[in-house]
C-alpha cells in the first residue's frame, strides 16, 4: 500500500513541477516486479504496472521513424513497459464487431488501449454496457492539460472512462490540377463538371453533418424532418450520378490517382496526402464542417492502471508534441503547441493542426442521440449499401 | 486376427470420424447458432431475445429484394463468362499443352499467390478513370466520353469473373485431361466431323467438370462483397454488402443471419434444380 502512495506522490511530483520522469526504469524498480497484463481489476494488483501494454490504434496515427515509434520507446525507458502496438483498427464498426465477441461473453478482449471515434456510436455503447474499465486518475496528473471543449462530452461527462487522443475535421478535398475550388457543399453535390467523380463519406456523421449544415439545419440537434430534408439532398445526389460511392478510409487511394475530382476528407488524411501530392487541397464549406474526436478506451480486462500511466505519458506537452508532428490531425493537449513551436514550427503554425478559432466556430458536432436512433441509421444503410 | 476381423466394421466410420467431427463442430454447430440468431428480436442496447421472429426474414425478402435479385444476376453472368473463358483455355492445356501443361496450369493459379483483397485493388488502379484500359475504350468509341468502368456493373462482374475464374478451370481441365482419347478418334473413325465428336463426345464426357466448375464459382459469386465494394458504387451493391453493414454497421445480427439463411436456401434451391437438370451423376463424376 505504501508503495502505491509513493508512486502517486512521485507522479504528482512529477507532473507538478512539469518535469517528466528522468530515471529509466525508476518506476518498475520500485513497484517490486511486475504482473502480466491478463485480468487487471482486483484492487491489489491495480497498481503495478504490466510487463507489457496492448495498444490498438488506427493506421499512421503515432509518431514512427524508419520502424519504430520514438514516443513507445520513451515510455518503455521510462517505465520498464513494452508497448505492442498494433494499427488494427482500419474503421470502427469493424473492430467494434471484431471485439464484441469477446466483451459480450465476459472475456478479455487482450487490448489494454483501443481508440474509437466519437462520431459513431461506439464509445457511448461501449460504456452504456459497461464493456470498458473505469480510468485511473490518481495516475493521470496530466489529464489537467486536456483542452477544455473536450472535457465534458454528453457520453462520458467526466471522462471516467475515456481521453481523447486526436480530433479531426470533416471537410472538403479537391485536387486543384483537375478541378476548380470545390468549398461549397452545393458544388460537390451539384456541379455538372464533377459528375461521377464526387466522394462521399460511408460514416453516418460526417455526411450527414456536412449536408445538414447545407441545408440551414443544426447537425447537433437533429429532427426527423431535417434528418429527411438531408437524406433527400444526398439521394438527389446519387440519383443523378453525381455520387461515385461512398468511402471509409479507402477514398484516398482514388482520390489521389484522380478518379475522385472532389471528395469529403479528412483533415489529417489530407495534410498527409499532400506531401505526396500537392494538389490536393481541403477546407471546411463555407456552411460548415464537422469535429470529431478519437478517444482512448480501457476494454474490459485491460490493464487499468498501466493504461492510465500511459495516457498521463501522452497528456505531456513535450511528447504529445512529438505525435503531432507526426499524425498531423488535431491535438487535444494544452501545451503541445508551444512545444512543438520548437520542434517544427511549420507543422505548429498548420491550423489543421492547431485550428483557429474561426475553424472551431465553423466546425459542428453531430447530435449523439442519433448515432443510436435505429431508424436512422437503417434508413443511412440503405442508402449507402443499397 | 479374430479380433481384428471382428473390429473391422469400424473401420469405415472411424475414417469418416475426423471429416464429420470437423463438419460438426466448425460446420453444424456455428450454422445452429447462427439459425437461433435469426429467430431473435432486440438490439445492441436492450439485448437480443429469442422470439421466433420469423418476421425477420419476410421483411429481409421485402427490403432487400433487389440486391438478391442484383447477386444472383451478377454471380451467373460472371459464372457463363468465366465458363466461355476458361473452357477453351482448359480444353487446349489438357489436349495440346504436352510437356507444358503443369507450367500453363500454375499461370491459372498464379493469381491466387497474391491474396483476395489485393488482387480485387488491383482492378481498382487498372480500371481507373485515368488507366489506360479506359483511355483505349474511350479512344475506340466503346466507352462514351465521360463513360467509366470503375463503379459500375461491369466492374463488378468483371472483378467476380476474374478471381473466381480459377475454381471454374482447374475442374474443367481435369474432367478434359481424363477423357480416353481413343474415343474422339472412334468417333472420327465413325465420320463424325470434329464438331460433332466434340459436341457428342467430349462436351458430354466433360461434363463433371462443368458441373463442379460452374457451382464452385456460382456459390461464392453469389455471396461476394469485395467485388462490390471496391470495384462497384451504391447501385451495384450485392446481398453480401447488406449482410455486411446489418452485421458491421448496424449491429443488427438477426436480421443478417436470417439473410444469410435466405441466401444459402436459394442457393440450395438452384442446386437441387440444376442437378436434376444434368442429372446426378455428373455432381459426383
Amino acid at each position: 500500500m505504501s508503495d502505491r502512495i509513493t508512486r502517486q506522490v512521485f507522479l504528482r511530483r512529477a507532473a507538478a513541477s512539469g518535469s517528466v520522469l528522468t530515471v529509466p526504469g525508476i518506476l518498475a524498480a520500485c513497484g517490486g516486479g511486475s504482473s502480466p497484463s491478463s485480468g487487471g481489476g482486483t484492487s491489489t494488483e491495480a497498481h503495478k504496472l504490466a510487463k507489457t501494454l496492448h495498444f490498438s490504434n488506427w493506421t499512421l496515427y503515432i509518431d514512427k521513424k524508419g520502424n519504430k515509434h520514438p514516443s513507445l520507446d520513451q515510455f518503455q525507458a521510462k517505465y520498464g513497459v513494452h508497448v505492442a502496438y498494433a494499427e488494427d483498427i482500419n474503421d470502427n464498426a469493424s473492430f467494434f464487431s471484431k471485439i464484441q465477441p469477446d466483451l459480450s461473453s465476459g472475456q478479455s478482449t487482450g487490448r489494454d488501449i483501443i481508440v474509437m471515434t466519437d462520431n459513431s456510436r461506439y464509445p457511448s455503447l461501449l460504456v452504456k454496457k459497461g464493456w470498458v474499465e473505469k480510468l485511473d486518475k490518481s495516475a493521470i496528473p496530466n489529464i489537467k492539460n486536456l483542452v477544455p471543449q473536450q472535457r465534458h462530452p454528453s457520453w462520458d461527462p467526466n471522462r471516467d472512462y475515456s481521453l481523447p487522443w486526436q480530433s479531426g475535421f470533416t471537410g472538403i478535398g479537391w485536387n486543384e490540377k483537375l478541378t476548380e475550388p470545390v468549398t461549397t457543399m452545393g458544388d460537390l453535390l451539384g456541379n455538372k463538371k464533377l459528375k461521377g467523380k464526387v466522394g462521399l463519406l460511408s460514416e453516418f456523421s460526417d455526411t450527414l453533418a456536412l449536408v445538414m449544415a447545407y441545408n440551414g439545419d443544426d447537425p447537433s440537434k437533429i429532427t426527423d424532418q431535417t434528418f429527411n430534408r438531408a437524406m433527400k439532398t444526398i439521394q438527389k445526389a446519387v440519383d443523378s450520378g453525381q455520387v461515385r460511392a461512398f468511402y471509409g478510409n479507402d477514398y484516398s487511394g482514388p482520390f489521389a490517382k484522380g478518379d475522385l475530382l472532389a471528395t469529403m476528407a479528412w483533415s489529417g488524411d489530407v495534410v498527409q496526402l499532400q506531401a505526396d501530392n500537392p494538389h490536393l487541397k481541403w477546407q471546411l464549406p463555407d456552411t460548415g464542417g464537422d469535429i470529431w474526436t478519437d478517444n482512448m478506451l480501457i476494454p474490459k480486462g485491460g490493464d487499468a492502471y498501466t493504461a492510465s500511466v500511459y495516457m498521463n505519458f501522452v497528456y505531456t506537452p513535450k511528447i504529445a508534441a512529438e505525435i503531432e508532428d507526426y499524425v498531423n490531425y488535431v491535438c487535444p493537449v494544452l501545451g503541445a503547441k508551444e512545444a512543438l513551436i520548437k520542434q517544427d514550427p511549420a507543422v505548429a503554425k498548420n491550423p489543421l493542426i492547431f485550428p483557429t478559432k474561426d475553424m472551431l466556430d465553423n466546425a459542428h458536432t453531430i447530435d449523439p442521440a442519433a448515432l443510436n436512433n435505429e431508424k436512422w441509421l437503417t434508413a443511412w444503410q440503405n442508402l449507402v449499401s443499397a | 486376427m479374430r479380433v481384428f476381423h471382428r473390429k473391422r466394421w469400424l473401420t469405415p466410420y472411424l475414417l469418416l470420424a475426423p471429416g464429420m467431427l470437423w463438419l460438426a463442430l466448425f460446420f453444424l454447430v456455428p450454422l445452429g447458432f447462427l439459425f437461433y440468431q435469426s429467430l431473435e428480436s432486440g438490439n445492441i442496447d436492450f439485448g437480443y431475445a429469442f422470439t421466433w421472429a420469423w418476421g425477420n426474414y419476410s421483411s429481409a425478402i421485402r427490403s432487400y429484394r433487389g440486391q438478391f435479385e442484383r447477386s444472383f444476376e451478377y454471380a451467373g453472368i460472371a459464372t457463363v463468362v468465366a465458363f466461355l473463358v476458361s473452357y477453351p483455355v482448359a480444353y487446349w492445356i489438357a489436349f495440346r499443352g504436352g510437356r507444358w501443361k503443369n507450367l500453363l496450369l500454375l499461370f491459372i493459379v498464379a493469381p491466387f499467390f497474391v491474396t483476395y483483397l489485393i488482387r480485387t485493388l488491383a482492378w481498382e488502379t487498372i480500371l481507373s478513370d485515368n488507366g489506360f484500359v479506359v483511355r483505349i475504350l474511350h479512344d475506340i468509341g466503346v466507352l462514351s466520353p465521360g463513360g467509366r468502368l470503375l463503379a459500375t456493373g461491369t466492374a463488378v462482374v468483371a472483378g467476380i469473373t476474374y478471381n473466381f475464374l480459377p475454381f471454374m478451370a482447374l475442374p474443367l481441365y481435369v474432367s478434359l485431361e481424363q477423357i480416353d482419347q481413343r474415343l474422339i478418334e472412334a468417333a472420327e473413325d465413325l465420320y463424325a466431323s470434329r464438331w460433332a465428336a466434340f459436341i457428342r463426345v467430349t462436351f458430354p464426357l466433360s461434363l463433371p467438370g462443368v458441373v463442379a466448375g460452374t457451382l464452385l464459382t456460382f456459390i461464392p459469386a453469389a455471396g461476394d462483397f469485395i467485388n462490390a465494394e471496391l470495384l462497384g458504387s451504391p447501385t451495384n451493391h450485392m446481398i453480401g454488402n447488406v449482410i455486411e453493414s446489418k452485421y458491421k454497421e448496424l449491429l443488427d445480427y438477426p436480421a443478417a443471419a436470417s439473410m444469410s439463411f435466405i441466401l444459402m436456401a436459394i442457393i440450395l434451391a438452384m442446386i437441387l434444380l440444376y442437378a436434376r437438370a444434368v442429372g446426378t451423376e455428373q455432381l459426383t463424376g
